[in-house]
């Protein structure tokens, strides 16, 4: 008895004798001998208590901190009890995509419902029920902005190179020219090169806000100057920024993009996460991926399903917007109970918690001897810093002491610094420890 | 037949009574001052970003209780059908049961909690589950290297043409643009190939369902790029000429992609990478018992032979010696890498998963998995056989493909009505009108963990509404009975699409253009 295979031998007999063969090797006997049998060189299975041994064995290779001040495009955050216990019933984690609606009402309404927090948060007119994370959210949004004459897209450099590398790569494989302006010394979007970039051949500029250096971009400014060249607006945001921020809708945007890890998904080294994306209407048809609607049945109740399916890759095969099949909607049923849970006072002190425990840890560091805050632009929970020793050795010494410290960055203008993060989780006295042990390696 | 009393089914409920009122929507529940009190205020002051960078208007999010959140989730789970919940035969789809021990795992603290950018000596263990996985997927598909990158096999596709596009460019060969692609392959193959830049040519399949070889010759030329096949087929069957096809590209001097979607029929038994593909890509959510979550998240990572691999994603897991002689796992990009497809490192926790799941099959576990999901396939479709037609006959690998034709022809049922009634009675019906090549198609694949009861009483189900079909056949253009909805108006959803809830005072139908 291995695996999970729940026919006994006594079945497994029957079923043959049915079939009238001997042995389930004859119903293979269509792979043509050609092809050799191979037996897999695998370990022998075990039993489900030795695996979880083993596997808890390497979950106990890697280091958790108690003190994260580090973000860069993945955040911890306090994820509510209730998120998990919604995330963990089973008939909404085992089942497939909702094609069969009738039996599905409980997982469209939940994408409909998600869709719907995802237009109140970024104040635009549509959302798709989710793509795969915040990058290839990015580059899902450019192509959906290029023409027959728009055919490049320009990206501000203070943008998380993760999302530009993402984005390089969707573009080249298109045929889509990608041009990426350096920022300005104070971590900020070059404005004037960015205007320069901007041609008749533009079809979008994506700029990123809160930037990858946590810098509060000027906004309004941008989206004219992508206006003004006749090339839509893409903007990538930070879903608890949100909460308290101006919003892409309030700020003219044409597509909104985030990563929406920071809704109660955990850390877990990198994903499952989810890619948000919103857009004005006037852009609904474009969108990739599934999109939920609202309509009635015969009997004229109230019910969702899957639609503008035209746009989709198992209708329009090689003419699809996308190729995008599976999506992330159990990290958007997630984002959409973290959002239910906290409603926008919950969020906008969460929000709130994140920015004041930032300002106040700079402010801290600003009084110590080699943490120069680089640049002076408003900021939300991240901010750049000088480090007084190689910042990879500084690394070290705090993880010595069980803090995750600021991630090691280059700088636009040459050197390294220090890229910290603070969420509602880093509270005053993890903050100020944190400064005592900086304070006290830096001096040594 | 034992159709479910429909106070007792799960959808029903206790709601018939008052059927018409729809379930409330979060929105609808929501009670201003509600809330759940989850976190403190800050514990130093607040920061003033001026009315410039603040939100003019709070986000309407609605604005509940604990109980309100944990009662209005239960109703929704209520209102779907998972593995859990019943049969699942949703042919390509893979829906094997999800095993709990694999949600235990994903959730322990040392690999939830884990941010992606630690120290390497801080993560060795998140980089050994990927080696590892790395090693038992490159041995079970025959291949040598692979990327956790790419987030769902779509995703995977499009990586694994890039990397046939760079490897092609590099040989001095980018005028190698199109990729042939079978009439009856998954919409995917061709959505990918366009994405990846390539002109999709399409060839046609024999009755069997194999690719026909004289129209794969003739499409073959100095600008094909690559060949994607998915082996066993769409229709369930081994292509005989598997090898030739694949000799046939290569002489060409173009590439063989594996569409890994069926790699449930043949894993521990013959190996993709023995036929002559180069390169391939996995779903951890179908072949590998991850959950599918209402749509994702997926895992698709690409596998691909030696001389593919310089042109990965990066980063990827490395064994690097130290100067001191031990070895440790470490990331590199590969020299010429096609670049990034998603961030980090892909979908770990999904890995984690589906690692978990190979400890506890092993080599004995992965053999006896394919050969029931086999035997489970021809056991039905036998069963079946008595009613409804098998164009491409009895045997087949681990799916087989239903043509309703017949059926329509005589009692004007057609496989959508089948579909519907299936419904009724908890079983959640085969993939409908797929592939495009057969009339009226209905594609089941039952997977290994159905046990005999379970196939029978599918069988005996859908035996049943055959014979409904004959009997009053016009009664089933309604089916399903006992749901909560019956056949939405998808019509009317998409020409006049409502995709948010609206509040009811404060917003114009801006978004209903």
């Amino acid at each position: 008895m291995t695996g999970y295979v729940p026919v006994t031998r006594g079945e497994r007999k029957e079923m043959l004798d049915y079939l009238g063969i001997s042995s389930v090797d004859e119903l293979f006997s269509s792979i043509p001998p050609e092809v050799p049998r191979v037996e897999p060189d695998l370990p022998r299975g075990v039993c489900e208590l030795e695996a979880l041994r083993d596997m808890t064995g390497l979950s106990k290779r890697n280091r958790r901190f108690d003190q994260v001040f580090r973000g860069a495009g993945a955040y911890r955050h306090y994820i509510p009890s209730i998120v998990d216990a919604v995330s963990s019933k089973e008939s909404l984690v085992t089942t497939y995509t909702p094609y069969q609606a009738e039996i599905s009402q409980g997982v469209l309404q939940s994408i409909f419902e998600y869709q719907t927090q995802v237009c109140e948060l970024t104040g635009m007119d549509v959302s798709n029920a989710s793509v795969y994370d915040g990058a290839s959210a990015a580059a899902e949004a450019l192509l959906m902005c290029v023409g027959r004459t728009r055919t490049s897209v320009v990206l501000s450099g203070t943008t998380d190179p993760q999302v530009v590398d993402v984005v390089r790569s969707y573009c080249a494989s298109r045929g889509v020219r990608v041009e990426v302006v350096a920022p300005l010394a104070d971590l900020s979007s070059d404005v004037e090169a960015l205007r320069r970039a901007l041609g008749a051949d533009t079809a979008a500029l994506y700029v990123q806000s809160p930037n990858y250096y946590g810098v509060i971009e000027d906004m309004d400014e941008l989206v004219g100057l992508a206006h003004g060249a006749g090339a839509k607006m893409v903007m990538g945001f930070n879903p608890i920024a949100l909460g308290i921020l101006r919003s892409p809708g309030e700020l003219g945007c044409d597509v909104a993009v985030g990563e929406g890890q920071p809704l109660g998904l955990p850390l877990g080294f990198g994903g499952p996460y989810l890619g948000i994306m919103a857009a004005t209407g006037k852009l609904m048809r474009k969108l990739p991926g599934r999109i939920v609607g609202q309509t009635t049945d015969a009997r004229g109740r109230r019910a969702f399903v899957l639609t503008l399916q035209a746009r989709e890759q198992h209708i329009r095969r090689e003419k699809a917007s996308s190729n995008i099949c599976s999506n992330e909607a159990l990290c958007a049923l997630r984002a959409s109970a973290y959002l239910a849970s906290l409603g926008p006072e919950g969020l906008a002190r969460v929000a709130q918690g994140c920015a004041a425990h930032a300002h106040y840890l700079a402010e801290r560091l600003a009084g110590l001897t080699g943490f120069t805050r680089v640049g002076e632009r408003p900021f939300f929970h991240e901010f750049v810093t000088t480090s007084p020793l190689p910042p990879t050795e500084l690394e070290g010494l705090l993880a010595d002491r069980g803090i995750l410290g600021g991630l090691p960055v280059r700088l636009p203008a040459g050197g390294e610094g220090l890229l910290w993060c603070c969420t509602e989780l880093n509270a005053k006295g993890d903050i100020d420890a944190l400064v005592r042990v900086l304070r006290e390696v830096a001096s040594r | 037949m034992t159709e479910k009393d429909p106070t007792a089914t799960k959808a029903a409920e206790r709601e018939e009574p008052q059927a018409a009122k729809a379930m409330e929507l979060l929105f609808e529940r929501s009670v201003p001052g509600r809330g759940c009190d989850l976190v403190p205020p800050p514990d130093v002051p607040a920061v003033d970003f001026g009315e410039e960078l603040l939100r003019r208007r709070p986000p309407r999010l609605p604005e509940l209780s604990e109980v309100d959140l944990s009662r209005h989730y239960s109703k929704l789970a209520r209102h779907a059908h998972g593995v859990n919940d019943g049969p699942y035969p949703l042919g390509s789809c893979t829906m094997k049961y999800n095993p709990s021990v694999n949600e235990r795992v994903a959730a322990l603290p040392g690999f939830a909690d884990l941010h992606p950018l630690q120290p390497l000596g801080s993560v060795q263990g998140a980089l050994a589950v990927l080696h590892e996985l790395e090693t038992l997927l490159t041995q079970i598909c025959g291949m040598d290297r692979a990327t956790f990158q790419p987030a769902a096999g779509a995703q995977g596709e499009y990586t694994g043409l890039l990397l046939i596009r760079a490897c092609l460019a590099a040989r001095g060969q980018a005028g190698r643009t199109k990729v042939i692609v079978p009439d009856s392959a998954h919409g995917t193959n061709p959505a990918s190939a366009t994405m990846a830049g390539f002109a999709v040519v399409s060839v046609g399949s024999t009755a069997e369902g194999g690719v026909k070889l004289d129209e794969l010759r003739a499409a073959l030329g100095p600008d094909t790029a690559a060949l994607m096949l998915t082996n066993p087929n769409t229709l369930g069957l081994f292509d005989p000429n598997i090898v030739e096809i694949c000799r046939l590209v290569h002489d060409a001097g173009a590439l063989c992609y594996y569409d890994g979607a069926n790699l449930n029929a043949i894993m521990g038994r013959v190996r993709p990478g023995d036929m002559g593909f180069d390169c391939m890509h996995v779903n951890l959510h179908k072949t590998f018992s991850t959950p599918h979550g209402g749509g994702g998240p997926g895992s698709g990572p690409v596998l691909c032979k030696e001389f593919l691999a310089e042109f990965l994603p990066g980063p990827v897991v490395r064994e690097q010696t130290a100067q001191d002689g031990s070895v440790r796992l470490g990331l590199a990009t590969p020299a010429k890498s096609v670049g990034r497809v998603r961030s980090f490192y892909g979908n770990f926790l999904t890995c984690v998963r589906a690692l978990t799941y190979l400890k506890r099959l092993g080599a004995e576990g992965v053999c006896e998995a394919s050969a029931q999901a086999v035997l489970n396939a021809n056991y039905l479709a036998k069963r079946l056989s008595a009613a409804f037609d098998l164009p491409f006959g009895q045997r087949c690998m681990h799916e087989f493909v239903m043509s309703l034709a017949p059926l329509k022809e005589r009692t004007g049922v057609t496989a959508m009505d089948v579909a519907k009634r299936l419904l009724d009675f908890g079983i959640h019906p085969p993939t409908m009108y797929f592939p495009l090549i057969v009339h009226e198609a209905l594609m089941v694949e039952p997977t290994e963990t159905e046990d005999k009861k379970s196939l029978d009483h599918v069988a005996d189900v859908l035996l049943d509404i055959a014979r409904e079909a004959q009997e009053a056949g016009g009664r089933l253009h309604e089916a399903p009975f006992g749901c909560f909805v019956g056949r939405p108006d998808e019509v009317t959803a998409a020409r006049h699409p409502l995709l948010r809830h609206e509040a009811p005072s404060s917003r114009p139908a801006k978004a209903r253009t």
